[in-house]
């Protein structure tokens, strides 16, 4: 055609990715944009978007490192011998999670020249609807046209707007991965599950962490328990909590420290304390600024300011689409903005009809103790279908390496919601544990085939797990009996 | 207990014959005392040895020298394995289910003679038997083997520790058992006869040798111990092991401070009456054959557990046998046990995880042309930064091309394979296919999500 390139992906994340690459694989010529405005504090980063640079991957890897702090004091129950002192130096851990991040950077770059999907390292705006105008940090600018356009920009941190030195003074989790130093005392305003998931890891590597919230934790997630036995766990972890405050002002202190105020909305009284970093996580916002959707047409959540899309992925104007966390009513995951990616890729070019299926796609969240779930929370099961249609079968459980660790399991919990109705069907399934995505990833496959509960109690455990304990939910909610699990 | 809920007169008779060396344990059989539970609490403690490594490269700092002490683990485990065995005991009164720790056999129909430790004995009739004496480890028949050798029975509450240990044989049992001493920092050796992990897939077993001799444990391959002597006497002492190859006439020695064999579990079948009763057993193997209710052929004598002939060894499955089984009895339900895709993990070093058919068994019924095997090594993230073995971790789904592709085989290798196995086996009992398998978004970064 006249357009130089098949498909065009602005944005080189995890949606973008994956749907470039499997648009090379039908022989297309692809190309990809990315590009990373520098975050307020000046951090930039390579390819692979947020997942790998921001995101899942460093989360994960600091997770781990708390999680082998409470390793090393499990240990010595189990024979171990360590001299104390015990300590975490933060540079060696950062350094060696940039450097990972850093080879995984490289390995997006091998892989696109691999299938031959040409690489702008560009910041895109539109010009027309199959124009791409791409432009270097020097400032030097290059057209790009193509007959598909697939927007994949994401999203990045928000910062609030009506505290005073808020942006000037704190960092968000662009940066948190990339300091050089340790954070410090750190102070975490506003609970979504990236602020818990950053305080959790941060307390687990020895750092005087404070989580600051307003109202309830894990927005969006199952409320009756799963939410606050997971902050319940923390603050037995050694987080900190100020909740019902909200900061008012930041101020920087002349030790370099910074001075926060804040709300408490109880009290109703004004309170203050200095810390060494304040790390905001309010929300992320879509990245379109700079993409001169108006130019073509393209429509946007007033409210939200995201993308919208239909069920194929399609925004308002032909040939454009958009995938991932820059689109309306979809997860915030890598797992869906790659599926998403790959089948856009597999309808346009492929032959194929197949449509993105975004109902029960699983998650975790990664606390210092783990939350999995899949399906519908018990809030929204009883919205939807009303609690008397609707069974919860529940259980705490001690996991078994628990036991000689002398470890407090109190807040290991599980709980299955389900249809009352005949079949019984799985509705919802949430499990807080060690290993919370390995166990709820296989149950997810299950509820995709339509699960019921017979069916769950009909297979047999692999014992001593944690994940057995799903197959063997008897009690219920509603009979008020004692869900804790005793012994073999 | 399940039957004493249906407010069934109920009595346990439970006794554990001393092990050659003389231990013995409490309430709760084998999976409780020197099964399941103290195997899983070792792996940790030797997965933990792997956690202190790991962490140095996640910026912790302690000094460089790190030991473990035997001692310290097997007393934390043996006070948890107590607890247990109260439980169990307050658990039957609370239910009141008479319980007598006396050693059972039969002298007539209806009628059972138990002698306890002191050798007083009493007689009970009841108006059904259940008959669940589980196994014990089988030894070589070898001059040295019960004097000197251990087994699994023995080695959870070793007073010592083992040292430098030779593991004999290639059960997972065996292998299990070599990968956490390994761990803990023990010189380990494995001696196998034949084959790694029998009526396992193959392709797995062999990649789980593969990492535990990368990860320093000694195999000799071919070969089985003909004599054990001992060279010194100790806690532990020196044994001096003669071995033969099975292809040829080479003999080779080798000094140990354990013999540890691990080649097979017996069933306790011979020594109980069962003769009197005429139920029938297996003459070459001991266990006994049943119906699809765990019926024997004598009408009121059932039986479950791992004395069933062809039947898995495992806890779930036993215990999920004798609760159905009870509520046929007793509160008239009808559901069987099903004993098709069980899953089940070998907790070795690296951990396998399996529900359904191995490859080889796929092959032999369906035909290669109508199977399609997908397979995938996968890098755990949290291994990245320790730099820890690349593509050893693999996972592979065994798909029926006739029926949908619908997944009849489930294999994964890697952290937390039960964890991640679960899910999987109950996806597998709603007939999942290839199709809804690559339909269902993964979790990120998890191992599961491969």
């Amino acid at each position: 055609g006249k357009n130089e390139y098949d498909l065009l992906v602005i944005g080189g994340g995890s949606g973008g990715l994956a749907c470039a690459k499997e648009a090379a694989q039908f022989g297309r010529k692809v190309a990809v944009l990315d590009y990373v405005e520098p975050s307020p504090q000046g951090t930039t980063w390579g390819l692979g978007g947020t997942c790998v640079n921001v995101g899942c991957i460093p989360k994960k890897l600091m997770h781990q490192a708390a999680l082998l702090g409470s390793a090393l004091k499990d240990a010595q129950h189990y024979g171990w011998k360590i001299s104390q002192p015990v300590h975490h130096t933060w540079s060696v851990m950062a350094q060696a999670v940039q450097n990972y991040v850093k080879s995984l950077n490289w390995g997006h770059r091998v892989q696109l020249q691999d299938k031959k999907v040409k690489y702008f390292n560009m910041k895109g705006s539109f010009s027309d609807p199959h124009t791409v105008r791409g432009l270097t940090k020097a400032g030097k600018e290059t057209i790009v046209t193509a007959d598909n356009i697939v927007i994949a920009t994401g999203g990045r941190p928000k910062y609030p707007t009506n505290i005073a030195g808020a942006l000037e003074y704190g960092i968000t989790s662009d940066d948190l991965f990339w300091l050089k130093e340790s954070p410090g005392k750190t102070l975490t305003p506003f609970v979504f599950n990236v602020s818990l998931e950053c305080a959790g890891f941060l307390t687990g590597i020895g750092l005087d962490t404070t989580v600051m919230m307003r109202s309830i934790p894990l927005r969006g997630f199952d409320q009756a328990q799963m939410a606050s036995l997971v902050t319940e766990h923390m603050e037995s972890y050694g987080t900190k909590f100020l909740k019902r405050c909200f900061p008012t002002k930041v101020e920087k202190l002349k030790s370099n420290r910074l001075q926060v105020t804040w709300k408490n909305t109880d009290l109703n009284t004004e309170e203050t304390d200095s810390f060494d970093t304040v790390m905001w996580a309010v929300g992320r916002a879509p990245d379109t600024k700079s993409l001169n959707l108006e130019a073509v047409g393209v429509k946007t959540n007033a409210e939200t300011g995201k993308i919208v899309v239909d069920a194929s992925e399609a925004t308002s104007v032909p040939h454009i689409y958009a995938v991932g966390d820059i689109t309306e009513g979809r997860p915030e995951l890598t797992p869906t903005a790659i599926a998403a990616g790959k089948l856009l890729a597999q309808r346009l070019f492929g032959q194929s009809s197949e449509l993105m299926d975004y109902d029960n796609v699983p998650t975790t969240v990664f606390t210092p103790l783990e939350y999995g779930c899949v399906g519908l929370s018990e809030e929204a099961a009883v919205q939807c279908h009303g609690s008397d249609n609707i069974e919860v079968y529940h259980a705490y459980y001690k996991p078994l390496e628990f036991t000689v660790a002398e470890r407090d399991a109190t807040q290991c919990y599980m709980k299955m919601v389900c249809l009352r109705e005949r079949e019984q069907r799985i509705l919802g399934l949430h499990f807080i544990g060690p290993n919370a995505g390995e166990v709820i990833q296989g149950f997810a496959l299950g509820i995709k085939c339509g699960a019921t509960y017979p069916q769950l109690m009909k297979t047999i455990g692999i014992h001593p797990t944690c994940a057995e304990e799903v197959t063997k939910l008897h009690i219920t909610k509603r009979s008020g009996l004692d869900a804790t699990v005793t012994g073999c | 207990q399940e039957a004493a809920k249906y407010e069934k007169k109920v009595m346990v008779l439970d006794f554990v014959t001393p092990t050659p060396r003389g231990n013995s344990w409490g309430l709760g059989g084998t999976c409780v005392n020197v099964g399941c539970i103290p195997k899983k609490l070792m792996h940790q403690a030797a997965l933990l040895g792997q956690a202190l490594q790991d962490s140095r490269k996640f910026g912790w700092q302690f000094t460089e020298e790190v030991k473990h002490n035997w001692m310290t683990m097997t007393e934390s485990i043996q006070n948890y394995i107590g607890s247990l065995n109260w439980g169990y005991r307050v658990a039957l009164r609370d239910t009141k289910v008479t319980y007598e720790n006396a050693y059972g056999e039969f002298v007539g129909p209806h009628t059972i003679k138990t002698t306890n430790k002191r050798g007083i004995e009493k007689l009970y009739t009841a108006e059904r038997f259940l008959i669940a004496t589980g196994e014990r480890p089988r030894y070589l028949g070898i001059p040295g083997d019960k004097e000197y050798c251990i087994s699994s029975d023995d080695l959870f509450s070793l007073p010592y520790c083992p040292g430098k240990t030779l593991v004999v044989g290639a059960s997972y049992v065996a292998l299990e058992c070599a990968g956490f001493l390994a761990g803990l920092g023990l010189d380990v050796t494995v001696m196998v006869r034949s084959i790694l992990l029998r009526g396992f897939d193959q392709d797995m077993a062999n990649k789980i040798g593969e990492y535990m001799e990368e990860h320093g444990v000694n195999f000799i391959r071919e070969f089985v111990p003909i004599k054990v002597e001992q060279i010194e006497e100790g806690t532990p002492g020196i044994l001096k092991v003669t071995a033969k190859s099975t292809t040829g006439n080479q003999i080779i020695e080798g000094e140990y401070n354990t013999v540890l064999l691990a080649i097979g579990r017996d069933p306790c079948t011979r020594k109980i009456g069962l003769d009197k009763v005429g139920v029938n057993i297996n003459e070459k193997t001991g266990k006994i054959p049943v119906n699809d209710e765990e019926q024997t052929n004598v009408p009121y004598i059932y039986a479950v557990g791992d004395i069933l002939q062809d039947k898995l060894e495992l806890t779930p499955v036993a215990i999920q046998a004798g609760r159905l089984l009870v509520r046929r009895l007793y509160a008239g339900a009808t559901t069987k046990c099903d004993y098709v895709n069980v899953p089940t993990t070998v907790f070795t070093p690296l951990e396998y995880g399996a529900c359904g058919y191995s490859e080889e068994t796929a092959v032999e019924k369906f035909g290669e042309e109508n199977i399609e095997v997908y397979h995938n090594h996968f890098w755990p993230l949290e291994w990245t930064v320790p730099s820890r073995d690349n593509n050893k971790c693999y996972a592979k789904i065994i798909c029926n091309i006739q029926d949908n592709e619908r997944v009849i085989g489930f294999h994964v290798l890697g952290p937390n394979a039960g964890e991640v196995t679960q899910g999987f086996a109950a996806a597998i009992k709603c007939g999942m296919t290839k199709e809804q398998l690559d339909s269902t978004v993964g979790i990120h970064p998890v191992c599961a999500e491969v």
